[in-house]
């Protein structure tokens, strides 16, 4: 049996699933290795996810602050992570990332520079030197602009408009991807000696998000599907700080940057009430008063930073408990202020729109809110997974033969939570590490015929939606898997809230079988959204269960029964697969053993 | 559940707003009206993706960031080239209907999506960036803010292509074959700006990437949803270079003489 003539069918070495910054930068290292590279994105060129990145990327350079160093960064990485980090991650991570910052300079990038022409880097929450590499607020256009302007002479092939629906598999080992072009919905089977996923996040899962369309979690449902491990999958980011108002852009991120730079955060009273709370971990890191603060955000070595720059999983509880009590602002916000700072220094309004150009234009245009001299209104948003599939340090592979994953779909670099950064320097970081030895896979390994039948099968299911008349409509079924979601496994959790979570989305699960679509194959909308609506019940069912069973309050995951953290949970990661009945099983996994090298950095840090 | 808005007693007003959205695919198509409840604050994709959960499942369009971040939502809204994630409802006159429409200078996919590749053909086309030999043992460069001030501006691009959409040179005269359009006039003068670069692409530039063909409208720089100021400060210089390079005597007998 051999594939019908409908399917258009394209061979590789090297497939990699995303063009981010993770999927380029993979297909960059595959390329340079000399084996033949497909990218396939569900978008146009260029206009993936990373574009959005605004504050900057995370390395420990130097160039601001020469006390700066791997260990350092290190440190704060797994300090962020409240130690749930793979730390073989977290130290490539520290010890690369500088030299993926200057090979982006090789290749075209140019950064906001130092005063004596050096590489600039900011102030960003959880790092404790300036350590962000940043062209103002738009770092990652520049991230990802570099990437695809470098990588389009390294001879990759891209599919653009094109979605994955399913890895392939034989012999235990993964063989190529099926999916379809949006453009004229006809089928594409990729054949693959090796296969790189780097697909981004999942905050389409949620209500209130920063995410665009793409964020369905699509590569951790082929992941899991095609028999790999989910690990962490609790532990998502709300970032503090997304638009309230007006409601069409609620959720819509306001950099972390507007803090480094100087904002602060008020409630209703006019109350500072980040310096209320202070946790133990990082007292002796955060300024005593407003005025140190302000040093600290002016580049006064000897300051502390304003708590207003603690990681993101404490400043988006502080904002919650605020708005709760009634101290919010006029749209269920808190306000945002960088206004004020023309207290401090003159020609303040020139000097936010020069730092901060993006933002000024956000507010300016979609809330009519000149944030040179109004406050803004801003409260949580989904933001990132730190969850993702499990891969080995060293190399991104899963534990599926061939199988690599880099970027946000990994898990592994940012445990219990991500420090703001840490994901644009974990993508060139990782993504080369998964490009590299997806390539030394290929070299290795010969390709292996591709099973019509579990194409044909696999089609077949995708099909069917068409086939009937009337049916569930697949936006209303994602709203309410959106809504249980943000209303019962959000910023505050229970055991009983997240149970019937569960039970809405065994039932959505349910009604997805059923789903009707009307038209035809081409640029279907309905039709897409009917398929990534499979994954966010997966990715979401694992988010849930997981978080079930880690009974204590960590990073992002806050268990409103369970409100400390918890020793005996310090020892192990959550992990999901799908065991042989096809329901979801749920499962510990000691941490991985830490050199004592590296336990040694850790104390010297603290 | 009552929006927070409401308990602090802001109004929020409601109105219908008629939509005539183009539908159709590579073989034609025609306006189709639907009816919007426009709240404050809703910007034209907004009312899009309304329609599309509502009225019509299928209505293709393509967006991403509904930020004004990465130039997918590119269309003609009243007939002017926009982003329509940051076209807002209260922007556009309230007393007749809003027309969307696909951008004419590309051929149409299906409704609002149009077949831009030629834009990633065109760019491959250009000498990629060269760096001189690194200033510094650890492979860094010096270059200081005010000379890459001028590289930043360019490089804010979203490559949204409303400039390819305007521009005369192709929306009129079909010139694709013999002219790059601004986004990729101003990609070469980025390149050829950047204090690290040792290529030289000015040649090209004059001959198939026909700079000679734009006669400085500015009607792509009106339409630059991030300002750039792609005819001043990047066409124009880059024309002065074909100038220098070409028709200088003096120049041309330096070049002559240069070692390159
Ligand atoms: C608004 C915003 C601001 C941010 N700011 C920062 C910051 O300042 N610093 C920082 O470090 N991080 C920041 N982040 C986080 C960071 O941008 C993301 O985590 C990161 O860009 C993810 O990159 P990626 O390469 O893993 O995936 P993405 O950039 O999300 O790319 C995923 C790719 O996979 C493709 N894809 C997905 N599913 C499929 C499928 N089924 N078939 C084919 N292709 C598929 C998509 O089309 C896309 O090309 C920010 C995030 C947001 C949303
Ligand atoms: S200035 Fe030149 S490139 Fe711009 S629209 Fe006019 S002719 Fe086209
Ligand atoms: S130059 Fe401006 S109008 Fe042209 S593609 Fe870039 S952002 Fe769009
Ligand atoms: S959706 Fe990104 S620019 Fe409009």
């Amino acid at each position: 049996m051999s594939l019908p003539d409908s399917f258009i069918v394209h061979e590789h070495d090297v497939l990699v699933i995303g063009a981010g910054g993770a999927g380029l930068r993979a297909a960059i290292e595959a390329s340079a290795a000399g084996v033949k590279v497909g990218v396939i994105c569900k978008s146009l060129l260029g206009k993936a996810h990373t574009v959005m990145a605004e504050g900057g990327m995370a390395a420990a350079m130097g160039n601001v602050d020469d006390r700066d160093g791997w260990e350092v960064h290190f440190a704060d990485t797994m300090r962020g992570g409240q130690y749930l980090n793979n730390p073989v991650m977290a130290e490539h991570h520290a010890k690369e990332a500088p030299a993926r910052v200057r090979e982006l300079e090789a290749w075209g990038a140019v950064f906001d520079r130092t005063k004596d022409g050096r590489i600039l880097q900011r102030n960003f929450g959880g790092h404790r030197y300036p350590r962000l590499a940043h062209v103002g607020d738009r770092t990652g256009l520049e991230l990802i602009r570099t990437l695809q302007d470098h990588g389009i002479h390294q001879g990759m092939e891209v599919f653009m408009e094109m979605t994955v629906v399913s890895l392939l598999k034989s012999g235990g080992r993964v063989n190529g991807a099926l999916g379809y072009d949006r453009e004229r919905g006809r089928m594409h089977v990729w054949k693959a000696k090796a296969v790189v996923l780097a697909t981004g996040g999942i905050g389409k899962a949620f209500r209130i998000t920063s995410n665009s369309w793409e964020g369905t979690g699509d590569g951790h449902a082929l992941a899991y599907h095609a028999g790999a491990e989910l690990m962490d999958m609790e532990f998502v980011q709300f970032h503090p700080t997304g638009m309230v108002w007006p409601p069409s852009v609620r959720g819509l991120l306001v950099t972390e940057g507007v803090r480094g730079e100087g904002g602060v955060l008020r409630n209703s009273e006019g109350r500072r009430f980040m310096f209320d709370d202070v946790p133990d971990a990082y007292r002796n890191q955060v300024a005593k008063d407003e005025e140190e603060g302000w040093r600290y955000v002016c580049g006064d070595k000897n300051a502390n930073r304003p708590p207003e720059l603690l990681t993101r999983d404490h400043v988006a509880r502080c904002i919650n408990r605020e708005i709760k009590a009634g101290r919010g602002s006029p749209h269920g916000g808190v306000f945002l202020d960088i206004a004020w700072i023309k207290e401090k220094i003159p020609n303040s309004s020139a000097h936010i729109q020069r730092k901060l150009p993006s933002m000024y234009h956000q507010f300016k245009q979609l809330a009519g809110v000149d944030i040179t001299s109004e406050r803004m209104e801003v409260g949580p948003t989904t933001h990132y997974v730190m969850g993702g599939v499990l891969v080995d340090g060293d190399t991104q592979e899963s534990c599926v033969p061939g199988l690599f994953a880099a970027g946000e779909v990994a898990a592994g670099l940012h445990g219990a939570n991500r420090l703001g950064g840490n994901s644009l320097s974990d993508l060139v970081v990782f993504g080369k590490l998964a490009g590299e030895h997806a390539a030394k896979f290929a070299k290795a390994n010969r390709a292996i015929e591709i099973d019509p039948a579990e194409v044909a099968a696999k089609t077949a299911a995708l099909e069917e939606p068409f086939a009937r008349r009337t049916g569930e409509n697949p936006y209303a079924i994602q709203s309410q898997l959106q809504d249980a979601m943000q209303d019962l496994v959000g910023i505050v959790r229970t055991h009983g809230e997240m149970e019937r979570a569960i039970g809405i989305i065994e039932d959505l699960k349910q009604r997805a079988k059923n789903v009707a679509i009307s038209g035809h194959r081409e640029f279907n909308p309905g039709w897409h959204t009917a398929i990534d609506l499979g994954c966010l019940l997966t990715v979401s069912e694992s988010i849930a269960r997981s978080a079930i069973d880690r009974k204590e309050s960590r990073g992002a995951q806050f268990r409103d029964d369970f409100p400390q953290k918890d020793d005996a949970c310090s020892t192990f990661n959550m992990v999901c697969r799908k065991s042989a009945d096809g329901s979801m099983e749920v499962s510990r996994r000691p941490l991985p053993a830490m050199r004592a090298e590296l336990k040694s950095v850790i104390e010297k840090m603290k | 559940m009552a929006s927070p808005a409401s308990q602090n007693g802001i109004h929020e007003s409601t109105r219908t707003v008629e939509f005539r959205v183009w539908r159709g695919d590579r073989s034609g198509g025609a306006f189709t009206s639907y009816s919007v409840q426009v709240t404050q604050g809703m910007v034209v994709l907004d009312c899009i993706h309304r329609i599309q959960a509502d009225q019509a499942n299928d209505l293709a369009v393509r967006w991403n960031c509904k930020a004004g971040k990465c130039g997918s939502c590119s269309a003609e809204i009243n007939g002017h080239p926009k982003l329509m994630c940051m076209t807002r409802m209260d922007a556009l006159p309230a007393d007749r209907p809003v027309t969307v429409e696909p951008m004419r200078s590309f051929p149409s996919i299906r409704d609002l999506v149009t077949d831009v590749s030629w834009n990633f053909r065109m760019k491959r086309r250009i000498k990629p960036f060269k760096p001189r030999k690194p200033d510094h043992a650890d492979g860094s460069w010096t270059m200081m803010q005010e000379d890459v001030d001028r590289v930043q501006e360019l490089r804010k691009c979203i490559e949204c292509f409303l400039c390819q959409d305007v521009c005369h040179v192709l929306r009129d005269h079909h010139k694709h074959d013999e002219f790059i359009g601004p986004r990729f006039l101003m990609y070469t003068a980025a390149l050829e700006m950047h204090p690290l670069d040792t290529e030289d692409r000015i040649a090209d530039l004059k001959q198939e990437n026909g700079i000679g063909y734009c006669n400085i409208t500015k009607c792509c720089t009106k339409v630059c949803p991030e300002h750039i100021g792609i005819t001043d400060n990047a066409i124009i210089p880059m024309k002065e270079r074909v100038v220098d390079e070409f028709y200088d005597p003096l120049t041309r007998l330096f070049r002559i003489f240069k070692p390159r």
